[in-house]
């Protein structure tokens, strides 16, 4: 089987447990549906669905993510092997880092990162 | 016969007790801390009657009323949501959270004749990748259950939530990079081993020494991941709404313990990534240092021999100890430490904890070179 068999087991055994507790909720509680329990409701106010804009900062956060977390698996493999890799190793993965910095500098001066 | 695959079982069974166990009494703790701190009773009620007695034991009958409150509450669900997605969010919310632990090892390997039975489920080479694989999923169900609502305000509560942690996920990856260098492996159990080394001959060579940036890093991303407080501006306790404001019943609950478990699995990563695991300090296998089998090997120059089974109990129970201070330790942030602004958040993401991973990673691969 090996570990990556154990993790399959695992995984189920994992969702079996919340589908478990998901199931339990669904038939165990009472059902009393009212029109009025029935909407979306919070302090004393039917909310609206979400129809107006999102502010464009959670989207450039988005997109920052994915840039610094791709280059950060980039970096994964690197650490395994840096050993074996010596000063070479180093100096690339600086070259490398730089222009990760460079990146964030550059959306730092863009105001990218500002939150009022 | 191979018996490997039963053990497996085994462990898995262990870990999901740890998680599932621990759990319920997390939030008891997490209550009662709560109260001693702000000079109240705190739970206190439930309990069960028996001889015309009430029997409380210090409130800690509580978590099992809030299950069974939980499961039997009625399950409203509003007429807008997006059926399929809204009840797809809390299981994608308690997955990750119960299958993350799978690589922390909580004792060393048993020798049973010929028979190695590790305590640890799954020894993956990629140990702390898969830590980000799927602890990062955790952003799904907050998102969906924020979207599939269709509420304003769960919307509002879901974008900042995910916002939040994708900002400081980048962090928790960069802030561990350092260890994999002075480790030199991504696999838990190994890096484990290699924190029994001592340094000098008497400090024992614990991640917090060699990578203390790196302690603080990883704890503050870890804690803003959770959301909890000082980060836990998506929800706010009561003062702010969250994405869960549509839930009810066992389904909110499942957040709510996918919180809780997510605490301990922090817990359990901090002590393995940075206080040694299960290591005893100076406590060392047999051959080390002339040892016919395990036993203490004191700096100063006494040598203590316990035997295999004590030594194996130790450190079981070493481990377990600091998961228990890790606890701890998150409950007293939790009530120690004001809330933050969501600018401040993101502020403290980006502009300080990125830039300074960064440094720690460049000066520690320059350390790590120099060394060796």
């Amino acid at each position: 089987m090996g570990s990556y068999g154990t993790l399959l087991v695992l995984f189920v055994l994992a969702g079996g447990i919340a589908l478990v507790m998901f199931t339990l909720t669904h038939f165990l509680g009472p059902k009393a549906p009212n029109p009025t329990k029935d909407m979306p409701f919070e302090c004393g106010n039917i909310t609206k669905r979400f129809d107006q804009r999102v502010s464009v900062k959670f989207y450039i956060v988005a997109l920052l993510f994915i840039l610094f977390d791709m280059e950060t698996v980039y970096l994964y493999p690197w650490a395994v092997v840096y050993r074996d890799l010596g000063w070479m190793g180093f100096w690339s993965m600086v070259s490398f880092v730089s222009i990760l910095v460079l990146g964030l500098v550059y959306v730092w001066k863009k105001g990218a990162l500002d939150w009022e | 016969m191979d018996y490997s695959f039963l053990w497996n079982l085994v462990t898995i069974v262990i870990m999901f007790a740890i998680l599932v166990g621990l759990a319920g009494p997390l939030t008891w703790a997490e209550r009662r801390q709560s109260a001693m701190i702000q000079d109240r009773v705190g739970p206190n009620r439930a309990g069960i009657d028996l001889f015309g007695k009430r029997i409380t034991v210090l409130g800690l009958m509580h978590p099992v009323a809030d299950a069974i409150k939980m499961i039997t509450k009625e399950d409203t669900m509003n007429i807008r949501v997006d059926r399929l997605l809204y009840n797809l969010a809390p299981i994608i919310s308690l997955m990750p959270a119960l299958v993350t632990f799978a690589v922390v090892p909580f004792g060393p390997d048993i020798h049973w004749g010929d028979a190695v039975l590790p305590l640890q489920v799954a020894r993956l080479d990629a140990g702390a990748l898969y830590v980000f694989a799927v602890s990062s999923l955790a952003v799904f169900g907050v998102t969906l259950a924020g979207y599939a609502s269709a509420s304003r305000l769960a919307m509002m509560g879901g974008l900042r939530a995910s916002a939040q942690m994708i900002s400081y996920e980048v962090t928790m990856g960069l802030s561990i990079m350092g260890l994999f260098l002075v480790y030199g492996t991504l696999e838990p159990y190994a890096m484990v081993l290699e924190q029994g080394e001592l340094l000098g001959g008497w400090l024992p060579g614990w991640g917090i020494i060699r990578q203390p940036v790196a302690f603080i890093l990883f704890l503050t991303a870890a804690i803003a991941e959770n959301k909890r407080v000082p980060f836990d501006l998506a929800e706010g306790e009561s003062e702010i709404v969250g994405y869960f404001v549509e839930y009810s019943g066992m389904k909110f609950g499942m957040f709510f313990m996918a919180e809780y478990i997510e605490v301990i699995v922090v817990a359990g990563l901090l002590t393995t990534y940075f206080f040694g695991g299960w290591q005893v300090p100076y406590l060392m296998d047999a051959g080390y240092a002339g040892l016919s089998t395990a036993g203490f090997v004191f700096p100063g120059g006494g040598v203590w021999e316990i035997g295999e089974v004590a030594a194996t109990v130790l450190r079981v129970g070493a481990f377990l100890f600091k998961l228990l201070f890790f606890l701890w330790f998150q409950l007293m942030i939790r009530w120690t430490l004001p809330r933050f602004r969501y600018d401040q958040v993101m502020n403290l993401g980006w502009r300080k904890l990125l830039p300074l991973s960064l440094l720690n990673l460049v000066i520690t691969a320059a350390v790590v070179l120099m060394i060796h």
